[in-house]
């Protein structure tokens, strides 16, 4: 071990009870960034979970559309319009709409119906775990998730219930479809879906685009936006992008998020700053010393930061390994936390950074020591 | 006022007293009789001088002038001894000539190269290259073995490896203390402790030895012990060793005594001592 990182870790270690405050500081500091980044992430997923499951080209949507969850409604003749543009080879109709799910046990509940054809191409409910498509297209099926079991007060196949005096049947689950609004998707066909939402016949959400092979998207893009009145067409990624943005920053969702990871980061820094700095002046008579026989400010600098980065890697240890078994714990509920590489790499820079600059106050008082302080103490 | 460092040729009258100061036993520099190659002759530049050297400390109503013009220069092969009064000005005389303070006026040269508007990196860089301090309090790292006490001041100049490490040893050698390398400065005594910094002052080879009190704070043997090291060590002509004390008793190591007052160089003498004599008369008896 270079003499450098002895001397760091011996000032770190002398004060046990110090240096595990400041491990816990860091450890609150990165599983709070960790939590709120990690339920940033979920919910960036969440919000464009239908739009990711779509197997569409390009979508058709009422002009306006903020979301996929916006209950703006197109005319169902779009349809033949878009059908007549040269390059598409399928329309397919999406109905969306809210409305209350009567909970067996009393009272109702708000669901987001999603409604496609549950045979040809379509929006369909995916990770099905009991239940299959075709069993959707026998009248009043529904498939739900089983995150949201106790929600609707159902709990396996066959489970009945009724919307807007329209009865319903459950005859597929799913696991791990959530929604951002936290109001469950319930599944359906077209059909069903019209009655379900209370949405005249001729009526659709969106119409997904498939275009035929070789033809090129943007120019059926734009032949279909020259066709059509009232509407957008956009591509997968561009609706992805007007639904987080209007999810997470217009509802102010996203900005509360990044605000919690921001207090994260300013806390722990503040922690490992004040204990970083209260080490070092401990120290200051090593330190006047080191000055006084000659070593860099440098040299000076590197024990400092590695006493930091020493702490931000102990530090981190523990937060990643309490943030991965928080992941676990919530993989089935309603509020996934997600941790990816890309975000445990970034959360191990910041520490790094938050550490480092936490080191800055202790840098600075001891490169004002007066190395003459060596002899007079 | 420049020292008359070349009328420090011990004067060989009278009988040489037998009386040096005590071996320090485990010490290789001590196992054999002293080098036997008499006073030191300053030959050449001094390894160290300050020219008219005035430190002003503190602002407004409350500044002092510690330093009112002195004038004092390090021969290689020397031991100085600083002595005067509380508050006469031998810690802060010591702080300008180890680069540590910057003078209000006057110049310090090491090595015959003024020091004037260096900055505190190029200060640094000179404290690194030419000198080793020892503090009456030692200064060691509580953390670290003593071995790693004096690696420390290897480390600083970017010396490391088994290079480093060996010096090191060598250093802890010449102090004595070998066998206690991987011991730490609580397990040490204050003559051990002391003599660890030494071994650091030592080890990057300085040019000059500047030690504050060194003595200050041990029993008389050990710090008999302590002065023989110095002693030795200031034996080296490349090398200029100044010591601040107030302890009479280790006079009859220096070869040069620097009465410091009130800012002011008041005397400065060669000193003949019965350890100068006795090497001295054995000297010539070999010769």
């Amino acid at each position: 071990m270079s003499l450098i990182l002895k001397l760091a870790s011996r000032n770190l270690l002398q004060d046990r009870l110090r240096f595990i405050a400041t491990v816990i500081g860091i450890v609150f500091s990165i599983i709070l960034v960790s939590i709120q980044m990690g339920l940033f992430l979920s919910f960036e997923r969440m919000v464009t979970t239908m739009i990711d499951h779509a197997p569409a080209d390009l979508w058709v949507v009422p002009f306006g559309t903020k979301c996929f969850e916006d209950p703006s409604l197109l005319d169902e003749h779009d349809r033949a319009r878009v059908l007549a543009v040269s390059g598409v080879a399928a329309a397919v109709p999406v109905l969306v709409g809210f409305t209350q799910w009567a909970v067996p046990s009393g009272g109702t509940t708000p669901v987001f119906i999603v409604g496609s054809d549950m045979t040809g191409p379509g929006l369909h409910p995916w990770h099905l775990v009991q239940g299959d498509l075709h069993d959707l297209e026998a009248p009043h099926s529904v498939a739900v998730d089983k995150t949201y079991f106790d929600r609707l007060g159902v709990a396996k196949l066959g489970d009945t219930t009724d919307m807007r005096e329209q009865p319903a049947r459950v005859a597929a689950i799913t696991s791990g479809i959530r929604s951002f609004t936290t109001t469950p998707y319930v599944f359906t066909s077209l059909a069903h879906a019209d009655t379900y939402t209370g949405t005249p016949p001729n009526k659709v959400s969106y119409l997904l685009v498939r275009v035929a092979p070789g033809a090129d998207v943007g120019a059926v893009r734009q032949r279909l936006a020259a066709s059509l009145a009232k509407v957008e067409v956009l591509t997968p990624q561009e609706f992805r992008t007007r639904s987080r943005a209007f999810w997470l920053f217009t509802t102010g969702a996203g900005a509360a998020l990044f605000f919690g990871a921001i207090l994260g980061v300013i806390v722990g820094t503040v922690i490992v700053a004040q204990t970083l700095y209260s080490s070092t002046k401990d120290h200051l008579g090593e330190f006047a010393t080191l000055r006084a026989i000659g070593s860099s400010s440098w040299y000076i600098n590197k024990v400092i930061v590695s006493q930091a980065l020493m702490s931000a890697a102990i530090g981190y240890t523990l937060a990643a390994s309490v943030g991965l078994l928080i992941v676990q714990l919530t993989a089935d509920t309603a509020l996934p936390i997600v941790m990816t590489p890309t975000l445990m790499a970034a959360l191990f820079a910041l520490t790094v950074l938050m550490s480092i600059a936490s080191a800055m106050a202790a840098i600075a008082q001891v490169l004002r020591i007066d190395p003459a302080v060596a002899f007079r103490q | 006022m420049i020292a008359p460092l070349r009328d420090c040729t011990p004067v060989l009258e009278g009988p040489p007293v037998l009386e040096g100061p005590p071996a320090l036993e485990g010490s290789p520099v001590l196992a054999g009789p002293p080098v036997l190659e008499g006073l030191p002759v300053m030959e050449g530049p001094p390894v160290l001088e300050g020219i008219g050297i005035v430190q002003r400390l503190g602002k407004g109503a409350g500044e002092v002038q510690a330093l009112k013009g002195v004038n004092l220069a390090l021969a290689g092969g020397e031991l100085t001894l600083l002595m005067g009064p509380s508050g006469s000005g031998k810690t802060t005389l010591l702080s300008v000539l180890g680069c540590l303070l910057t003078p209000t006026e006057g110049e310090v040269r090491v090595r015959g190269q003024s020091v004037a508007g260096a900055r505190p990196a190029a200060l640094a860089r000179l404290r690194r290259e030419h000198f080793g301090f020892v503090f009456q309090s030692y200064r060691l790292f509580p953390t670290l073995s003593a071995l790693d006490n004096v690696r420390l001041a290897l480390d600083v100049r970017d010396q490391r490896g088994n290079k480093a490490m060996a010096k090191a040893r060598e250093a802890l050698w010449v102090v004595g203390l070998s066998h206690k390398e991987n011991a730490c400065p609580r397990d040490l005594s204050g003559g051990e402790q002391q003599r660890v910094a030494i071994a650091r002052a030592l080890v990057g080879n300085p040019s000059a030895i500047l030690a504050d009190e060194p003595t200050g704070a041990l029993d008389s043997e050990n710090g008999q012990s302590i002065m023989t090291i110095l002693a030795q060590i200031a034996k080296d002509t490349s090398r200029g060793v100044l010591v601040i004390t107030h302890d009479p008793r280790i006079l009859p190591f220096a070869n040069r005594v620097v009465h410091i007052e009130d800012g002011r160089i008041r005397e400065q003498a060669p000193q003949m001592t019965p350890f100068h004599a006795l090497s001295a008369a054995l000297a010539v008896q070999a010769a």
